[in-house]
Parts: C-alpha cells; sequence; structure tokens
C-alpha cells in the first residue's frame, strides 16, 4: 500500500521535473535558437561530416569505394608536392597575419586614443573598400603590381629602375601584400574593441608611478590588448591558409597554395577523398597552428610584466 | 611643500581654476573640499602634471614644476577609481613603479612587504586584482603609491566609493598612516565630515576660486561667507542692520537676537546696511522646565526629524523670517518634545558669526 503511493508519489515528481524543464529558461533558450541551430547544424556539420567521411574512401574514376583506409592520409601528408603546399600556405597566413596586424595596430591605436569624436567615422572609413566585391580588389592589386602597373611606373618615373620589373607580381609577396590589405579591416576592429576597453586612468596611474609613454604602452596598454590582437591573427589566419582567389589571381607559380590542389581534386583531378583528406588535414593543421600562435603571445604577453 | 601660485586653468572662456594660490607646508594633511565642478580635482592633476596650469606656476619642494611630466614628479596618486592593473596581481601592482629603480630583487621584496604591511594587507600579495573587495583595491592602490616614498601623496576621492562604515574606518587608518610615514598628503573630497575629520588644514573651493584656507575647526566656526557656512554643514542664517563698523569687528541689530558685537570676516564688504549673521544648529541649546539661560529666545516646535542619536528641530520664533533649525542629542529627551510644543531656546552670543555674501 505504502509501497504504491511511494510509487505514485515519485512518478508525480518526475512528471513535474519532466515539466518543469520545458518551462526552464534553457528549454526556452533553446526552443528560441533552434532554427539557426538546426540551420547551421544542417549548413556547416554536415558537409564537414561528409568531407570527413569522403577521407577515408577511395575514387575509381566515377565511383566511389566506401571501405575504410587511411591512404589519402599517406598521399596527403607524404608526396611532397602536397607537404610543400601546406607548409607553404601555412607560411604565406601566418606571415599575413603578422603582417595585417602589425600594421592594424598603430592604426586601431590611432582611432581609439586620438579619433576624439570621429572614431565612428573613421571605423565607416574603414569598410569603404568592402563596397566592392573581393575580386575587384585583387584586380586592382595586379594593376598597381603588374609589369606596367602603377608601382613600376612610378619607380621608372622617378628613375629608381631603369626598366619595369617584373618582380613584384606573381609570387609570394604579391599574394601577402594583397591578403594583407584585403584582411586590414577584419584585423582592426577586434583590436580597436579591445584598446576601447582599456581604462585610460591606468595608463595615468601608470605615468603616475615613473612610466614614460613608451614603457606604459609595454606595461599596460599592449598587454591589456592582447585579447584583441589573439583575434585578430586567428580571424585573419584561419581562413587565408585556405584562400583560393588571391593566389590563383597574384600569386603566380611560386604563389600556389594548398586550396588550388584541394579544388584541383574535387575538379580535374576526379579524386574526391584525396582532396577532402587534403581538407581534413589543412583544418588540423591551421587548428593546432592557432592555437599554439595563441599559447605563444599569452606567454609573451606574461613576459613583458 | 606645494605652492600654488596664481594658478588658472582655462577651457575656453570657461576658468576651471581661477588665480588659485595656496601654500601647503611639509608633512600636513591638506584637504580641497568643495561641490564638484569647483576645480579641486583640476588643482590636483596639475600637481600630479596630468594637466598644466593655464597660467601661474606650481612648485613642488621648491622646484618648479613647468614642463616637468608626471612621470618625472615627486608626488604619487591615489586614484577615485583605484586604478588597479587588472592583470597583475597585489605584488606586482605595488612593485610596478619598484621595478624602474632597479633595486635588488631582495629590497624590492621588502619594500613590497613592508608597503602591505601599512595597508595591513599583509599575505594578500599573490590575490590577482580581480578578487578583491573595495577596500582591499583602496589599500592597494594606497600601498602602490606609499611604496614610491613620494614627497607629495595625493588622494582623488578615494574614499567615495565605499560604504559609511568603511569610509569611516579608513578616515581614521589614513590619519593615522599619515602621521606615521610623515609624508605630504592632499585630499580631494567633496565630503564635508571626511574633511573636518581628517585634514590639518582645509581649502574650500567654489567656482575655481579658493573661498577659505584654514584649520577645520576655525572653517567650521567661523567661515567667511555665507557659501562656505552653508557646505559644511546646517547653518541658520539671520538678517540684521548694521550699526557700526570697526576695523575687527561690526555692531548690528537683529530683530530676534537683539544687539551683536561680533568679529568682522576678512571678505566683509559693507553694502549699506545689511548684514548677515549665521548661527550652527548645535549651538542652539533647548532649556528644559524652569532652567534659564542670560541669551534666550522662545518659539514653537513646527517639525521635528528623529536622526537616532540627534534630533532636528524646526522652530519657529517671533521675530526671525525664517525657523531655526536646532540639533539636540537625544540623552535628554530631545527627541520626545511633541511638535506645536512652546520651546525656549538658549544661545551663546559668541556663536553668532558674521558673513560675507
Amino acid at each position: 500500500m505504502t509501497a504504491v503511493a511511494e510509487r505514485i508519489a515519485e512518478i508525480g515528481t518526475l512528471r513535474s521535473r519532466h515539466k518543469s524543464w520545458m518551462r526552464s529558461e534553457s528549454a526556452q533558450g533553446l526552443a528560441l535558437i533552434s532554427p539557426t541551430l538546426i540551420f547551421a547544424m544542417v549548413m556547416l556539420v554536415v558537409p564537414i561530416l561528409v568531407v570527413i567521411a569522403h577521407s577515408f574512401w577511395t575514387q575509381n574514376y566515377l565511383t566511389i569505394d566506401r571501405t575504410f583506409t587511411l591512404e589519402q592520409y599517406r598521399i596527403a601528408l607524404t608526396e611532397p608536392i602536397y607537404r610543400d603546399l601546406l607548409l607553404r600556405s601555412l607560411w604565406i597566413s601566418l606571415v599575413v597575419s603578422a603582417a595585417t596586424v602589425i600594421l592594424a595596430y598603430p592604426i586601431a591605436y590611432f582611432i581609439s586614443f586620438h579619433g576624439g569624436r570621429h572614431k565612428s567615422l573613421w571605423l565607416f572609413l574603414i569598410t569603404i573598400p568592402f563596397w566592392t566585391s573581393y575580386l575587384l580588389r585583387v584586380m586592382s592589386w595586379k594593376v598597381v603590381l603588374g609589369f606596367n602597373g602603377v608601382l613600376n611606373s612610378a619607380l621608372l618615373g622617378m628613375g629608381i629602375i631603369s626598366e619595369p620589373s617584373p618582380a613584384f607580381l606573381y609570387n609570394t609577396t604579391a599574394v601577402v601584400i594583397t591578403l594583407a590589405h584585403a584582411w586590414a579591416a577584419f584585423a582592426i576592429l577586434p583590436i580597436f574593441v579591445s584598446l576601447e576597453k582599456v581604462d585610460r586612468t591606468l595608463i595615468e596611474a601608470a605615468t603616475d608611478l615613473g612610466d614614460n609613454p613608451l614603457r606604459s604602452f609595454l606595461r599596460v596598454t599592449l598587454p591589456l590588448s592582447i585579447p584583441g590582437v589573439v583575434s585578430a591573427i586567428l580571424i585573419v589566419m584561419i581562413p587565408t591558409v585556405g584562400d583560393f582567389i588571391t593566389p590563383k589571381m597574384v600569386g603566380g607559380k611560386d604563389g600556389v597554395m594548398i586550396a588550388t590542389a584541394i579544388q584541383a581534386q574535387f575538379g580535374k583531378g576526379a579524386n574526391w577523398p584525396l582532396g577532402a583528406a587534403l581538407s581534413v588535414a589543412t583544418m588540423i593543421v591551421v587548428s593546432a597552428m592557432a592555437g599554439a600562435t595563441v599559447l605563444l603571445l599569452r606567454g609573451m604577453a606574461r613576459l613583458a610584466r | 611643500m606645494i605652492e600654488i601660485r596664481d594658478v588658472t586653468r582655462a577651457y575656453g572662456t570657461f576658468k576651471a581654476l581661477d588665480a588659485a594660490s595656496l601654500s601647503i607646508g611639509e608633512g600636513e594633511f591638506f584637504s580641497l573640499l568643495g561641490p564638484s565642478g569647483c576645480g579641486k580635482t583640476t588643482l590636483l592633476r596639475m600637481i600630479a602634471g596630468f594637466d598644466n596650469p593655464t597660467s601661474g606656476s606650481i612648485l613642488v619642494d621648491g622646484q618648479p614644476m613647468d614642463g616637468i611630466p608626471a612621470n618625472r614628479r615627486p608626488t604619487n596618486m591615489v586614484f577615485q577609481s583605484y586604478a588597479i592593473f587588472p592583470h597583475l596581481n597585489v605584488e606586482q601592482n605595488v612593485a610596478y613603479g619598484l621595478k624602474r629603480r632597479n633595486l635588488e630583487a631582495a629590497e624590492e621584496k621588502r619594500r613590497v612587504e613592508e608597503a602591505l604591511a601599512q595597508v595591513s594587507l599583509s599575505g594578500l600579495g599573490k590575490r590577482r586584482a580581480t578578487e578583491l573587495s573595495g577596500g582591499q583595491r583602496q589599500r592597494v592602490a594606497l600601498a602602490r603609491a606609499l611604496v614610491m616614498r613620494p614627497k607629495v601623496l595625493l588622494l582623488d576621492e578615494p574614499l567615495s566609493a565605499l560604504d559609511k562604515k568603511l569610509r569611516e574606518q579608513m578616515q581614521v587608518e589614513l590619519r593615522h598612516l599619515q602621521q606615521t610615514v610623515g609624508i605630504t598628503f592632499v585630499l580631494v573630497t567633496h565630503d564635508q565630515y571626511e574633511a573636518l575629520a581628517m585634514s590639518d588644514r582645509i581649502a574650500v573651493m567654489f567656482g575655481g576660486r579658493i573661498a577659505q584656507v584654514a584649520a577645520p575647526k576655525e572653517i567650521y566656526q567661523k567661515p567667511v561667507n555665507r557659501q562656505v557656512a552653508d557646505f559644511l554643514g546646517g547653518m541658520n542664517f539671520v538678517k540684521a542692520d548694521l550699526v557700526e563698523e570697526e576695523a575687527q569687528a561690526i555692531v548690528v541689530d537683529t530683530a530676534g537676537f537683539g544687539r551683536i558685537r561680533t568679529e568682522k570676516p576678512a571678505a566683509y564688504r559693507s553694502d549699506g546696511g545689511n548684514a548677515t549673521l549665521g548661527i550652527r544648529p548645535e549651538r542652539l541649546r533647548v532649556l528644559w522646565d524652569d532652567e534659564t539661560a542670560s541669551h534666550e529666545v522662545a518659539g514653537r516646535v513646527i517639525d521635528r526629524h528623529y536622526f537616532g542619536e540627534i534630533t532636528h528641530l524646526i522652530v519657529e520664533v517671533p521675530g526671525f523670517e525664517k525657523p531655526l533649525s536646532v540639533t539636540e542629542t537625544n540623552s535628554f529627551g530631545a527627541d520626545d518634545i511633541p511638535v506645536g510644543a512652546p520651546i525656549r531656546l538658549a544661545y551663546d552670543p559668541d556663536a553668532l558669526v558674521a558673513l560675507a555674501d
């Protein structure tokens, strides 16, 4: 009798617990974001799973052989051509993110500390290049760096060189310049935000305790803006590794990056599993490199104290 | 220790500080007191070097400070927001300014620990700045400035963010600390009780001008004008007719208090026959039962405000244009006097001070 009563009470609490979860804030929150969540799952997670699945298969002309194999990874990681392309891509993205952040920091600093009433105007001006398509921006770098381009004409006109130099375009440097320019705004914004959050009284306190402007920058402003620098590096580094258009347009033979090889496998090469394995390998390596960079920067910021 | 000579700070046509002159002695606890916007913080920031006078000069320890940046001045500051470096722990915060002095590691550690002990924070050196309470942050800011052994310590409303109890405790500690280390303290505050409780001398400022510089008791008992009198606590203002003006004193007639002879304030300017007298609410004493005094007025209680240890009585007295405000301790039952009751008040004619407008 009592056992039955207890059992009934138990079911009651279970039911009410279930009900209370349905009414809880977390359930409401999940319900609220479910359309976007489902959309993100379908458009992001599923394609990645498809790519990962392909990377363990093999392709025979037009048919996919779905037996599990690590063969594609062996090729992707040991074939000199792919290894070199991957290393070059990583190197280029590293150089691009370093260059972008080094160029973006002073701009962000200027806007934050000396922008005065015109901060939003400055930020608006920075976004202006985005009003044209990326393709056009890359093309205009071709115009600047090309054999008969702006740079060559200017150098010729000033008498610094006697004949146009082909050295500016179709190489790694051209890729770095173009990418650094393209991603500048994405680096300026997070650095700007973190500089805005630096309490100006802290800089006064550092000055009061004997620091000149350079020292107070190195000991207070820079360490406190490191989160912005880290996000800027990640924002620039991760997408540039897999960039396809820029190396294709201005990279020439020397500027080829891993994305070109991946595209070739999915296209002319007709080897989707190899392309997938290259993609997955790139993703993993980029994540590792991004993580290492973050740790390195944090360590350096700690040392700067 | 500090000489302020004719210092003006103008922003366009607005003068935040208008020809202020001041001399602060060595080892003195000096307060700049005034309402917000009176120029007290501007003056403090100019002593620290964060702002420069439009004209006039500031000397610290005999050295003119013109053109000397804040980082090379023998002053240190405790900021209103404390400005504790969030990326450093307590020890690193306190040692921040010492790093540049190239001390031996052991000596640096000793001085940091000494400073932390001075502000009763021993043992909290490894705490992160974000893990501290408001009172502790204030102590870290204090230790960080004291460890530099400055000639002058500047404090910008250091207690304003603390709750009442902690604030009162810190007032006592700050005063004690100042007497121990013997450094000149310059405190900016808008809290008159804080200034009265801690300072050797106070400068009261209004609208960019220094109205009065004196010891707390003198400022409170002999304010030079109505503004100063009003800012430093309750004051009953009484209109009076001037009878005679002497070199040091004036003789006036008042409707309620009769003929009074009182000291003439330095800023007093005769404007025909009118004068203003003031008497603090606590200088009016309730006369109980058949008690009498040589000087007394009679009236009726029209309002009563209870404050725990004291009661404010608002008393209407015939002949006065405004009711008198009276503060009485509750030891004798002032909190039981009913509204509407007739009342007699004793006063000391010496407590009536003449005020310039």
